[in-house]
């Protein structure tokens, strides 16, 4: 901080403008921000306020509804199932993409022989697109089939494993295809994080005699803030967008048992030809996003200023 | 000498007939077997022209297809024909002038006289006007029996839905799942549409669809229609396929005793060598009413700017009403024609009972042209829900679907 501080001041001295200052950057810079301002932001609020409108195949900014669209997003079954179903999958999957994430780093890290071709076949589900993951899962899931099929031929006649036919665990069906695909690539950036930590901290924590797990918990962990947040941050769209594999596993079957909040956008923006609910719904989503990660940012970011 | 002048000639002929001809890009779903075969019958039809007709069929069904047919037009890069569902799908696209004025070639072919139902033409119409050409009609409405099931259950094939509510038990003691369905929203939704009309009844029906009556959805008659169709939904245990033709597929196979589905089923059953009356039995109305919806698909023409595009647009939509061509294509398809004016002696038990019928008038406006695309769809996530979640009773299903038809457009 310091060195780039003075840095600053000597730049400022030689160059009254700073805003000339790494022109050719900011130029680069330029396509990206543009696209952000207008695409991100002027998109985002374009759909906001179509969202207030009665927009059915066209968007119809003079058919002005107020909070209508709303009223009918809350009152609506499947959309208030798909936000549990988000939550139930959200939750566990960023628990347990983490958790197994970090032991599966763990294990790795511990020197072991032929960590390159175990990394490789634990990373490998992330290089499948989740509509294979959820075709895959489908049929390993699928009674006749799959799991429970072959259990049963081993011998355990009473052996039930269904979840997709099952309207109260299906979700749950869904959750074990997206970690499946998700952890190895969670373990991945773990384990680079932990390849960072300097030697020197094993060293001082085995001459102080600490055994090698609490060195990972109380030392590992808090050194890897940064690689967390960023997995955190990776995961947390993941989750938010889910929707291919849900198609691909489930069409939201049973019933309207595993719909996601998606999956309802892009449903009712399309074929059922209201735009208007579409753009409420993903208003909504935006907005969970927002309050998720405002206080995040705030703590983040404002903290580290007044620090 | 004699050949340069044959040659010269034969250069201005080619030269005079791409003056005239053009290229026109049709856009539809129809991908399977029969439909594919189907929709050769138009191409081969308007190739016998001077113009060439370039296939763009789209895999996936209506549900895939019709949002990338609409974003094509709405983005300024229109095919210059589609196939869509005629009724409320195109409502907006015609009402925002983006579709061609068909009224002239439609008064020059004398439609309004030929077309049977009538209403398929009203689908077409806007303020007077005629934006699309319906092609064929398709009804929901209609039971499919195995011979094989009941035989094996040790009872006779059921003449209507009520006997095939009372034989169920039989096929469930024989180990044949009563009634097979695809668990998708829009099938179990069809099946209500189809209860609806047996159980409650023609006036219930119409009062409901077209006269979006709530007071009609909350009467005592439509409870029975929900009764029949929480029972049919425990008929349906143990069917977990998903889409239409895996659920056909075992009434073929005589795994399950029946499905309601449209007539677009008996395609299958057609190419798994099955004979109507012998191996299966066809009901439309499920038999109790003999009435049919007439839904279908219709050819709309997006707006051109070249003018000699639209007089090939125009001629295409000619070309798909005229009798010839009517024939051709729905004896492939499998589904009714449009006129009542042509001559289908080739077709099966089936068609020629859904003939019978349109030919005596009794016909029943179809939920695609009664609903708008949002509701239907809210019809849809309801019916596949209480399909699905036996925790709901009929008394809050029904509490619900008034609601949606209270605010139904």
């Amino acid at each position: 901080m310091a060195v780039t501080d003075t840095g600053q001041t000597k730049v400022r001295a030689k160059r009254p403008s700073r805003l000339f200052k790494n022109m050719a950057a900011k130029i680069a810079a330029i396509p990206m921000i543009f696209t952000a301002l207008v695409v991100f932001v002027g998109c985002t609020l374009w759909t906001i306020y179509h969202s207030f409108t009665r927009s059915r195949l066209l968007p119809a900014p003079d058919k002005w509804v107020g909070l209508d669209n709303y009223e009918r997003l809350w009152g609506e079954n499947r959309w208030l199932i798909s936000i549990e179903n988000l939550a139930i999958y959200g939750l566990c999957s960023l628990v347990l993409s983490l958790t197994i994430g970090f032991v599966l780093a763990a294990l790795l890290d511990r020197k072991i022989r032929f960590e390159n071709t175990i990394r490789t076949i634990i990373l490998y589900p992330f290089a499948l697109s989740f509509v294979v993951t959820g075709l895959a899962w489908q049929w390993i899931l699928n009674p006749e089939l799959g799991l429970q099929n072959t259990v049963r031929n081993i011998g355990w006649e009473s052996f039930t494993f269904d979840p997709l036919n099952n309207a109260d665990i299906v979700i749950y069906g869904v959750l074990i295809a997206g970690i499946w695909q998700g952890s190895g690539f969670v373990m991945v950036l773990l384990l680079a994080g932990m390849r960072g930590i300097d030697e020197d901290v094993w060293k001082a924590s085995r001459v102080e005699g600490i055994p090698a797990w609490k060195t990972y918990i109380f030392i590992v962990i808090p050194m890897m803030r940064p690689v967390f947040v960023t997995a955190l941050v990776i995961i947390s769209a993941g989750i938010i967008k889910v929707y291919d594999l849900v198609v691909a596993q489930t069409s939201g079957g049973p019933g309207i048992a595993s719909e996601v909040p998606a999956k309802y956008v892009i449903e009712k923006m399309f074929q059922a030809q209201n735009l208007g609910l579409g753009f409420a719904a993903s208003t909504m989503m935006l907005l969970s996003v927002l309050v998720v990660l405002i206080p995040w940012a705030y703590l983040e970011f404002g903290g580290k200023k007044n620090g | 000498m004699k050949l340069t002048t044959k040659l010269l000639a034969a250069t201005a002929m080619v030269a005079a007939s791409s003056v005239s001809a053009v290229e026109l890009e049709v856009t539809h779903w129809w991908t399977s077997g029969g439909e594919a075969a189907a929709v050769s019958e138009f191409a081969k039809a308007f190739d016998a022209t001077e113009h060439t007709w370039l296939d763009g069929a789209i895999a996936g069904s209506g549900g895939t297809a019709r949002p990338i047919i609409i974003s094509r037009i709405l983005g300024g890069d229109p095919m210059h024909a589609t196939q869509l569902n005629h009724g409320r799908q195109a409502e907006e696209l015609v009402e925002a002038g983006l579709m061609l004025d068909l009224t002239d070639v439609a008064e020059a072919g004398g439609w309004a006289d030929v077309v049977n139902p009538s209403r398929l033409l009203d689908g077409c119409t806007l303020d007077g006007k005629i934006y699309c050409v319906p092609v064929n009609i398709h009804s929901p409405q209609w039971l499919w029996l195995s011979h094989d099931a009941f035989e094996k259950a040790g009872v006779d094939v059921p003449a209507d839905w009520f006997a095939f509510v009372e034989a169920a038990p039989a096929l469930r003691d024989a180990d044949v799942i009563p009634l097979a369905m695809g668990q998708q929203a829009w099938q179990t939704s069809l099946a209500f549409g189809a209860i609806m009309v047996a159980v409650g009844g023609t006036e219930l029906y119409i009062d409901v669809l077209t006269n979006k009556n709530a007071e009609a959805a909350a009467s005592e008659d439509m409870t029975k229609v929900f009764q029949a169709y929480a029972d049919a939904r425990s008929l349906s245990d143990g069917s977990n396929v998903q889409d239409w033709n895996q659920a056909t597929n075992l009434v073929i196979t005589g795994m399950a005793g029946g499905q309601i589905h449209g007539d677009w089923a008996q395609g299958e059953f057609q190419v798994a060598g099955q004979v109507a009356g012998e191996d299966y039995t066809c009901l439309p109305g499920l038999g109790v009413n003999e009435i049919i919806a007439t839904g279908g698909d219709a050819f709309y023409f997006p707006k051109q700017d070249d003018p000699e595009i639209e007089a090939a647009q125009k001629e295409l939509a000619a070309l798909m009403i005229s009798p010839e061509v009517q024939v051709a294509f729905n004896l492939k398809k499998g589904s009714l024609p449009i006129r009542g004016d042509v001559d289908l002696s080739a077709a099966n038990d089936c068609m020629k009972k859904g003939l019978e019928i349109l030919a005596a008038g009794n016909v029943l406006p179809d939920g695609v042209n009664a609903y708008s695309a949002d509701t239907a769809g809210q019809l849809e996530d309801l019916m596949v829900e209480f399909w699905n979640d036996t925790s709901i009773t009929v008394e809050d299903a029904q509490a619900r679907y008034v609601g949606i038809i209270e605010s139904a457009d």
